[in-house]
């Protein structure tokens, strides 16, 4: 591999990204774009969950209890209804997505029975706000009960009983259960992965369509001169990006970061290596630009999206997908980048998955230098 | 091994050659062989396999059998040595539009490791030949089209190659500008660069050593243009001058003693064996059937009527019917 013509190569294309205004588009304003959207946009976080409330008694024991409800941050009661047909109607236009129903006889039956029923109903087309509701609808009507017990032992002057057992719980590295910092780690791989691809799946075919590509493969340039001559100027803009992109996790969306610069940078790296080099794969298999663009966002967009951990917990996936997610590079990159964002891992403890990164760079970047042919066959 | 060869002076032999794609032969059996310094011109119709041709001796194409070899090295098998001797211009123009005229330049330097005081020498010249002094930075995109042929030139000759393939390389320029460019080719060959150069422009032909006359993929004849012209056509040529050709044409074909009729420019060629006793035999012909004629008389054949006669094509730019 001769320097000078990797260097002729990578500076002829560093002066053509320059001077395509399409070419900075991706490079450098996409990245800021996916950022802000994906970084606002996707939030696991369910608070404020819309409640319709029927309160068929309409009693001060009755409203103390709903009052709960809208106490908490993950609820507000947004409507009160005056009989079934209204809340199934609050559900089926999707005003409110839980409704809470308190029987006529709330109050009689707390103090005859000294238990009462509550109907929660929930729509449970999204089966995950759902769940969550109802875990916190319960927390809300625990609370309620033990407080009812309180007053009650006191009142026949007994010393209220504690709970035989009682959870103390600890939140670790993400101590605020924010989802935001677990998203937005994901999401800087996400944009990573598009733009990084996005970036070499246009060089060698646009090559083609321009018809500059006959006479290149005529010269003695070989096919990985030629793939680290394409590569080099856009590792240097896919690290200005991550650098842009890691700036705004931290100082914009302020998710703490406990690692070490070293590992970010040595692991983004590595990551950047893996995904120009699909870029570039890319471009070499399709001849079109339009072509290789659009599969270059199909082969990126999908797999980080669904099967990177970045939204959905691969250990919680049946064993096939998870064996598919292996072949996600973006995979690896996520679960690095949230181990030295939350937990401060060093190189040590994230050996494995940068083990598996490299093991994917050098693989992929061997498969594309190799499937680049110097002839017009 | 011919003494030739032995001593390098023999720059591009093919053996045989041919390439087919799928069910269609594009170059079918063709031997030759150019010497240092020769301009070798390949005549032929558009889709003849020039353009292959050229493409398997630069190493772009596998051939499908036979053998080639360039700079005394078999292609096929050294693809790598080849290129680092030989510059290429494509019939496509393949310069880099965004670039400007000096960045082009130092692009392929690169690529061919043209470095230091000689680059800057390279790039002076090459800017100096294409007529571009004071361009340099101009963008490719916005020069015409000689000057972008001339600056592809200079691009293929930046590393002085010993062998330079040239295809098609003055299509779509202007005629002043294509006598630029063989005044570089010329200049090129005098300094023992040797040349094959692919071209559809009769006028042009004329101006290499050798022709070799290609069509359907088949070596047709070679020779030099003056070989050519005096020992490719069986018969004599007459020259029939008049006002409305058509008519003539069509009459003429079936004309006792001609063999061949064939228009050209306003007037028609004819060939016949024995021209002292067919042109009178014409003229009777002609006034027999009411047609007017201004003049026949015998003539040299150029290089068209050989193409003409050998390839049956009217136009070496057309197709053959």
């Amino acid at each position: 591999m001769k320097a000078r013509r990797v260097k002729a190569i990578a500076k002829k294309e560093l002066i053509q990204v320059w001077r395509d205004p399409r070419s900075l588009m991706i490079a450098l304003l996409m990245p800021l774009m996916q950022m802000t959207l994906l970084g606002y946009g996707v939030s696991l976080d369910i608070k404020h969950i819309p409640v319709c409330a029927f309160d068929r008694e309409a009693s001060e024991r009755s409203e103390s209890l709903l009052k709960r409800f809208q106490a908490s941050i993950y609820f507000r009661v947004v409507e009160s209804s005056r009989s079934y047909g209204a809340l199934t109607d609050a559900l089926d236009y999707g005003r409110c997505k839980m409704g809470v129903v308190i029987p006529p006889d709330f109050s009689e039956r707390l103090a005859n029975l000294g238990t009462a029923p509550v109907q929660v109903v929930l729509d449970a087309t999204d089966d995950n706000t759902a769940n969550i509701g109802l875990g916190y609808a319960q927390e809300v009507v625990d609370g309620f009960s033990s407080d009812v017990q309180v007053v009650a032992a006191q009142r026949q002057g007994a010393v209220a009983q504690n709970e035989p057992v009682s959870l103390q719980s600890r939140v670790w590295f993400n101590e605020d259960l924010n989802s935001r910092n677990f998203v937005i780690p994901g999401v800087v791989a996400m944009v990573l992965a598009l733009v990084g691809a996005q970036l070499t799946s246009l060089t060698i075919s646009r090559e083609w369509e321009r018809g500059t590509m006959e006479v290149l493969i005529s010269t003695p340039v070989t096919r990985f001169e030629l793939m680290v001559g394409k590569i080099l100027p856009y590792f240097a803009i896919g690290m200005l990006d991550a650098a842009l992109c890691l700036t705004l996790a931290v100082f914009w969306f302020e998710v703490p970061f406990r690692g070490a610069l070293a590992t970010l940078f040595f692991t983004t790296s590595l990551f950047l290596v893996v995904v120009l080099s699909v870029g570039y794969f890319i471009s070499v298999a399709i001849r079109s630009q339009i072509g290789a663009s659009q599969i270059a966002l199909l082969v990126t967009m999908m797999p980080t999206v669904l099967l990177s951990g970045f939204t959905f917990p691969i250990d919680q996936m049946p064993w096939p997908i998870q064996a598919v997610t292996y072949l996600v590079h973006s995979r690896y990159y996520v679960t690095i980048l949230k181990a030295i964002f939350l937990k401060g891992a060093g190189l040590i403890e994230l050996g494995m998955p940068i083990l598996l990164l490299a093991l994917y760079a050098m693989a992929v970047a061997f498969l594309a230098a190799r499937a680049f042919r110097k002839t017009l066959d | 091994m011919s003494p030739e060869a032995a001593n390098g002076e023999l720059r591009i032999v093919t053996d045989r050659l041919v390439k087919r794609f799928g069910a269609f032969t594009a170059v079918d059996d063709v031997s030759f062989s150019v010497r240092r310094g020769e301009i070798m011109g390949f005549l032929g119709p558009n889709g003849a396999g020039k353009s292959t041709l050229i493409r398997m001796l630069c190493g772009l194409l596998r051939p499908t059998a036979g053998r080639a070899e360039v700079a005394g090295v078999d292609v096929a098998r050294n693809p790598a040595t080849v290129r680092a001797n030989i510059g290429y211009m494509s019939q496509k123009f393949s310069l880099y539009s965004d670039l400007s005229v000096v960045e082009n330049l130092r692009f392929f330097g690169g690529i061919y490791g043209v470095k230091g005081q000689r680059l800057t020498q390279r790039v002076e010249f090459a800017i100096e030949m294409a007529g571009l002094a004071g361009r340099a930075d101009a963008l490719v995109a916005n020069l015409s089209g000689g000057w972008k042929q001339r600056l592809a030139l200079g691009c293929a000759v930046l590393h002085q190659p010993p062998i330079l393939f040239l295809d098609e390389p003055t299509t779509g320029v202007d005629p002043t500008s294509r006598r630029r460019f063989w005044d570089l080719i010329y200049s090129l060959a005098e300094e023992g660069v040797t040349i094959l150069v692919t071209t559809h422009y009769m006028d042009e032909a004329e101006y290499c050593n050798r022709i070799a006359l290609i069509n359907q993929g088949r070596l047709v004849a070679m020779g030099s243009p003056s070989e050519l012209k005096g020992g490719a056509i069986q018969g004599r040529l007459l020259l029939v001058e008049c006002d409305d050709a058509g008519p003539l044409l069509e009459a003429l074909e079936t004309a006792p003693g001609v063999r061949d009729a064939a228009p050209f420019g306003s007037s028609l060629h004819l060939l016949v064996d024995d021209p002292a006793a067919d042109v009178p035999r014409i003229e009777q012909f002609l006034a027999a059937r009411g047609l007017a004629w201004r003049r026949v008389e015998p003539i040299k054949p150029t290089l068209e009527d050989v193409f003409v006669q050998l390839v049956g094509a009217r136009r070496p730019g057309e197709a053959t019917p």
